[in-house]
């Protein structure tokens, strides 16, 4: 089995190659004249001020937070629906009659989550 | 040495490996990537045991959503700018400690002491199949829908929860 | 086959691929500059060598050749691995798409994709879900405060699309009962192609392939107007590049997923009709394949030139309150469609 797998883990391989070899280009060759205007942190062309250490909004956190919920949906539904045909052709509209009601009983949180304005952004 | 063994070693020191790194960083986001390096391992080593799509379940979900989650919560939190919890309350670390060895001790004890589970070898040959997607949608969708349809009501109440923590900000 | 021959011929296949999506990611930004050019009625490069073809390459000699910064704001380990991340995405990821038929050289049977793997198309899913690192640590790392709104942004926006693209790919599972991608273009053939048994999903799918390649009219983490650069204003000479590479590279993948999903892959609708002998039918189908992907990679660069940017709530709303419920839609059509059909 692990054998179809070589191939992959070979191309996974070759692409850490080619990321880290442009990567390192970079340092290798081009100069290196750093200087302390260079290296500050760019503020169109003003002195910087604050920093980025600020907190970003919560919004973020929800979006991540419904974003593994949902995507832990589509899990559920990957298996469902490989099987969909040969599963039907035995047991009928229950196959899918079960995918509705594991699709509504999310649909549930989805729409609390819109009322709740959980997608409204500024 | 077969091929399994050979990459068995390398998924295992990839994971031991970024799990100590893991608890040693300083700085959280650096925690963050290695937890992610240690979850693709540990997706290797499902792959080694023929669970192909809990392998790549363990991607996509662990290493690609859980993760972000995580990064968010330390981009929201900033503890790299709060005084370390460890220095306000110096008994946590004892406590921490103790913690660690208990579990230590469990798996020592576990790796030690306990009989693995007797699998005959049709059992073995029967299992190799099982890790397909194809196997797992026959399974989980003949024999388990009710557990299926319990983790879309936890998966729900997760919903719930996260927005109601987060609800004042909307208000 | 035993084991030293899969490595052989896998090495053989991965160089070629490499070159081929090299050069096309070279020529792509060419051509992406010359029909811009063409639409706002302009030249475009037309300096270096005939017609400016050799533009691509002054191009990758001057990064080469320019200074690396790295500001002193930044957290260094992290601001370089963000474009190592973003590459290594972008040069994996084309791992499992077929390119062309199974072939036979010298007795064996070669598919001509680089792993034919069991889980094939979740493959895909997850190493564009890791994609989001490359951006949200270049945010985080580079220290200022335009790349951490243009990362966070932009990671929040792949992660949104990436549900209704999850679900578009399942109404596709539906048909084909696998998760190969061979037996996704086996299952799409003569004119049944998913594109037309499934347009909602196409759509769903196609938008959040523009979504998740941050291309206009979903760019915003780059958002010059507001952002300068979104999360790579700080980086510059081959790092800066790696990040324009692996766009151009995520594009390429993007059109070559659309094919393999919803247009029938490297499929020539009833081409065993023809009476062509094997080999030339081969050649048409390898050749088809690549057409179709020219074809939606020029329908991109024509998006970008004809479309202005969303806003921000905007695609947010269009990610979630949109394309969100039209996939499940999509799902549960596909899912009855099957049904009237056994």
């Amino acid at each position: 089995m692990i054998e179809q797998y070589i191939p992959l883990f070979l191309v996974l391989a070759t692409a850490v190659l080619i990321a880290v070899g442009i990567v390192a280009s970079s340092t290798l060759i081009g100069p290196q004249r750093p200087n302390d205007e260079k290296k500050s942190t760019y503020e169109s062309g003003v002195k910087p001020f604050g920093s980025a250490k600020e907190r970003i909004s919560i919004k973020y956190y929800v979006v991540a937070m419904l974003f593994i919920i949902f995507d832990l949906e589509v899990i559920f539904v990957y298996p469902w629906a490989v099987q969909f045909k040969s599963l039907y052709s035995v047991f009928g509209i229950p196959v899918f009659t079960t995918m509705l009601v594991f699709l509504v009983i999310f649909e549930i949180g989805y729409l609390y989550a819109y009322k709740k304005g959980g997608f409204n952004w500024e | 040495m077969t091929l399994e063994i050979i990459l068995f070693i390398l998924f295992a020191l990839i994971g031991a490996a970024s799990g100590v790194l893991m608890i040693t960083r300083k700085n959280p986001v650096m925690s963050a990537l290695f937890l992610i390096l240690n979850f693709a391992a540990l997706a290797g080593v499902y792959l080694l045991l023929n669970a192909q799509f809990i392998a790549v379940v363990q991607i996509i979900v662990y290493a690609g959503a859980i993760m972000v989650l995580f990064l968010f919560v330390i981009m929201l939190l900033r503890p790299d700018a709060e005084i370390s919890i460890l220095r306000t309350n110096p008994l946590l670390k004892y406590v921490a400690i103790g913690v660690g060895v208990l579990v230590f001790a469990q798996l020592i004890y576990l790796i030690f002491f306990f009989k693995p589970l007797n699998i005959t070898p049709s059992d073995v040959a029967e299992r190799i199949q099982i890790g397909t997607v194809e196997n797992i949608g026959t399974e989980i969708y003949t024999k388990y829908i009710i557990p299926v349809q319990v983790a879309g009501f936890l998966l729900l109440s997760a919903t719930i929860g996260a927005l109601v923590l987060a609800k004042k900000k909307f208000e | 086959m035993d084991l030293w021959t899969i490595i052989i011929i896998s090495i053989i296949k991965i160089l070629f691929v490499v070159t081929i999506t090299l050069l096309t990611v070279s020529y792509l930004v060419y051509f992406e500059r010359k029909i811009s050019a063409w639409v706002q009625d302009r030249i475009g490069p037309n300096r270096v060598g005939w017609y400016g073809l050799l533009q691509p390459f002054a191009d990758v000699f001057k990064l080469f050749l320019k200074e690396d910064i790295v500001p002193d704001a930044s957290i260094k380990s992290i601001h370089t691995l963000a474009p190592i991340i973003t590459l290594f995405v972008a040069f994996s990821t084309y791992a499992v798409l077929p390119w062309g038929p199974p072939v036979n050289i010298f007795g064996y049977e070669i598919p001509l994709v680089l792993a034919d793997v069991n889980s094939g198309i979740l493959i895909v899913l997850a190493l564009t879900s890791l994609g989001v690192y490359g951006i949200t640590f270049s945010g985080w790392a580079s220290g200022s405060k335009y790349s951490l709104l243009g990362g966070v942004r932009s990671s929040a926006q792949m992660i949104s699309y990436e549900i209704s693209m999850g679900f578009s790919v399942a109404g596709v599972l539906l048909i084909s009962e696998s998760l190969r991608p061979a037996a996704i273009i086996e299952s799409q053939s003569g004119w049944m192609w998913n594109a037309f048994i499934q347009p909602i999903g196409f759509i769903t799918f196609l938008v959040s392939a523009f979504a998740e390649t941050n291309r206009l009219p979903f760019d915003l983490p780059e958002a010059e107007p507001e952002l300068v650069g979104g999360y790579h204003t700080e980086y510059s000479s081959m790092k800066f590049a790696a990040f324009f590479l692996a766009e151009y590279a995520n594009m390429i993948i993007s059109s070559g997923l659309i094919v393999t999903l919803y247009l029938g892959g490297w499929q020539v609708p009833y081409i065993e009709t023809f009476g062509l002998s094997s080999g030339w039918v081969t050649m048409m189908q390898i050749g088809a394949f690549f057409f179709k992907v020219g074809a939606v990679l020029f329908f991109f660069i024509w998006v970008r030139w004809s479309i202005p940017r969303f806003k921000y709530n905007q695609l947010m709303n269009l990610g979630w309150k949109v394309m969100f419920p039209l996939a499940l839609v999509n799902l549960v059509w596909v899912a009855i469609l099957v049904m009237l059909l056994n």
